[in-house]
């Protein structure tokens, strides 16, 4: 009657020391420039080694440029949280993909595209959205620099074991629907702090329907409602998906590996702390309104009210529709948009440009609209060029740029300015996230096109 | 070694505002350093400060009223990213607890790894604490570590909280896990060979 989540658990524990700490081994250790050259030198004050630098792969991206990438880094501190990280990867013997290479990218892209993240397998990072990788069955998440330095210390970190939670989703998807609208609705019927505690699994006929990238998006907002991750169990989509891959298992050692991931799956009787089911038919196109991401309705519903809110949640409800400059009641159709950014790790995988593209093709991107369209990875640019999306973006009036975290949290140079609205495919949209001022309205990669094309928050539907 | 937290008496710096993500506690365009200090300064930097990084006068941490070493907000405290930088930024600021009527689960860790006692108490405990803390900036809260416990000095309100033991060991003892965990790596080499 285990979950999993137990299943992965239970066989990584080394050990649990009083109180319920588990010292859980790690099977794989992601690192970016940003969260990780604190533990690099808490290690040396140490006098420590890395423990299994065989087992961390690194690549930079949060805080490099999309255009220019042959180019040294302009900003001298971006420059030096670069040039940190790969000299601390050379010392270290990790491995590194670094800027313009073919395997550089979002670590959450790279991870699951090269085969490094296979299913059953610990896999953390210090960035929330580590769950990502949890779309291929298994436990990954999010750490803090500390933790980060443990496991390069370890190849373990102490954890008390959340409590578990099932999502369902049953049924078949509307025509227009798409991941990322799925993940935003259960966000807003859960709220952001939904699953804290728990780690997430996504279960259901419609789960179960999505490609191999779909589910990736769904996993990696698993953070958005507070869970410390989310999962997919491993199936035949899984399985395809990861053959032939890069760093995954080759001949009988795949076969192998099959036969082991195919058990990987709570069992019938498995019993979950909280499960919660909801009707796929009842999910439209996605649109956040507020500052944080579950404040988000169908495209063509209206603002909430704050009726029935206590008088604490009264006071940040308002300050959040003052900061979006948006009222209780009003319609988010029509509204204007100034930038639309498609790419990050919620929405930067090659699926997500085609849906775009394919939206876009023959139609033209409206005047009003500045447009980032930024590959998840240097494989997805590659993809995206071979398949000749490029085309069909430049066509249109768009641009393709190059890898990186981009505008998802505006580390780099592109940052969305004060006072102006994005519709945007990545995760977040908290005050100022996008850039100072910026206002993001998070939704689907078919939204972001209507809205690119019309230069105002438009149904795919009826571009369809 | 990191501080030792025993028992704090302080007044608080009162924050009623709900779910404030770590890109409020430390905007994404201050993480590019690559030491853990100097964050404390930007703490709350858009709310804290104008663009011209002019002291906005509205914000609390700007009034000469409120002072201390204990920060109140309102539930859901530090959802959103990973960053330890949250944790260090506001310990930089001289915080050493913050108390919330709930809070999300990385922020709770990074806190507890930095030393920075993260205190979860009922909505009403909270609402108390934040309507004694505005009614009179000089009321003193008592956390007590080692009995887990919250008061409002000199009223009759008083709260236990939960925290793992093993984590309570480390804040009272000044511990951290990478020691741990480094004494015990011929375990974990076994552990791989077994597996």
């Amino acid at each position: 009657m285990n979950t999993l989540f137990d299943k992965i658990w239970d066989t990584h524990t080394v050990k649990t020391i009083d109180g319920g700490s588990c010292v859980l081994y790690i099977d794989r250790q992601y690192i970016h420039e940003v969260t990780s050259p604190q533990a690099f030198a808490g290690l040396r004050r140490r006098g420590i080694e890395v423990f299994r630098p065989q087992q961390v792969t690194a690549s930079p991206d949060h805080n490099i440029p999309t255009q220019n990438q042959h180019l040294p880094i302009a900003e001298p501190q971006s420059a030096e949280q670069v040039a940190t990280l790969v000299k601390n990867c050379a010392e270290t013997g990790i491995t590194i993909f670094p800027i313009g290479e073919a395997h550089n990218g979002i670590i959450h892209v790279i991870g699951p595209q090269t085969g490094l993240t296979q299913p059953g397998m610990t896999i953390v990072c210090g960035d929330s959205h580590t769950s990502t990788h949890g779309a291929l069955g298994c436990i990954a998440f999010g750490i803090g620099t500390s933790e980060v330095e443990m496991a390069l210390a370890s190849q373990c970190i102490l954890q008390s074991k959340p409590k578990s939670m099932r999502i369902n989703i049953e049924g078949e998807l509307k025509e227009g629907v798409c991941s990322k609208d799925i993940i935003l609705y259960i966000i807003s019927k859960l709220g952001t702090g939904g699953g804290t505690g728990h780690f997430v699994e996504f279960a259901g006929s419609a789960i179960r329907s999505l490609s191999m990238e779909a589910r990736m998006t769904i996993c990696n907002m698993s953070i958005e409602m507070g869970a410390r991750g989310g999962m997919i169990a491993p199936d035949q989509t899984t399985f395809d998906y990861l053959k032939g891959r890069e760093f995954a298992p080759q001949g009988k050692a795949w076969d192998e590996a099959v036969e082991r991931w195919s058990k990987l799956r709570s069992d019938d009787d498995a019993v979950f702390d909280k499960e919660v089911t909801f009707d796929a038919a009842d999910i439209e196109p996605m649109i956040t309104y507020g500052t944080n991401p579950g404040m988000g309705i169908g495209i063509s519903g209206t603002i909430p009210t704050s009726e029935g809110l206590d008088e604490a949640s009264k006071v940040s409800y308002a300050k959040a529709l003052g900061y979006m400059g948006f009222s209780e009641g009003e319609k988010m159709i029509g509204k204007k948009v100034d930038y639309v950014f498609v790419g990050s790790c919620t929405n930067g995988r090659i699926e997500d440009l085609r849906a775009f593209a394919h939206f876009v093709k023959g139609k033209k991107k409206a005047d009003n609209i500045t447009a980032w369209i930024v590959p998840g990875s240097k494989e997805v640019e590659r993809l995206a060029i071979e398949e000749g999306l490029k085309e069909i973006l430049n066509e249109a009036g768009f641009e393709l740029r190059q890898p990186g975290c981009s505008a998802c949290l505006a580390m780099n140079e592109d940052k969305i300015p004060a006072g102006k609205y994005c519709v945007a495919t990545s995760n977040r949209n908290f005050e100022g996230r996008q850039g100072p001022d910026a206002r993001t309205m998070l939704a689907g990669p078919l939204v972001a096109a209507a809205a690119a094309v019309t230069g105002v928050v438009t149904d795919p539907r009826d571009l369809m | 070694m990191r501080n030792k937290f025993t028992t704090l008496i302080s007044t608080a710096v009162p924050l009623p505002i709900e779910n404030i993500d770590t890109d409020q506690i430390i905007p994404a365009r201050f993480l590019k350093a690559t030491t853990r200090e100097g964050f404390g300064e930007n703490l709350f930097r858009d709310w804290r400060y104008d663009k011209e990084g002019n002291p906005k006068p509205e914000f609390v941490m700007n009034s000469p009223l409120y002072t201390g070493e204990v920060l109140i907000a309102g539930k859901n405290f530090g959802c959103g990213s990973s960053r330890e930088h949250a944790a260090w930024a506001i310990e930089g600021a001289g915080f050493r607890a913050v108390v919330s009527s709930f809070f999300a689960d990385i922020f709770r860790n990074n806190a507890l790894n930095n030393g920075l006692l993260p205190v979860t108490v009922s909505e009403q405990m909270l609402a108390a604490i934040f309507a004694a803390v505005e009614a009179n900036p000089a009321t003193e809260l008592k956390i007590d570590l080692q009995a887990q416990t919250i008061e409002i000095v000199g009223a009759e309100q008083k709260e236990s909280f939960e925290i793992a033991p093993y984590k309570k060991q480390c804040l009272m003892n000044g511990y951290d896990d990478v020691d741990y965990l480094v004494s015990i790596r011929e375990e974990i080499q076994q552990f791989e060979q077994k597996r």
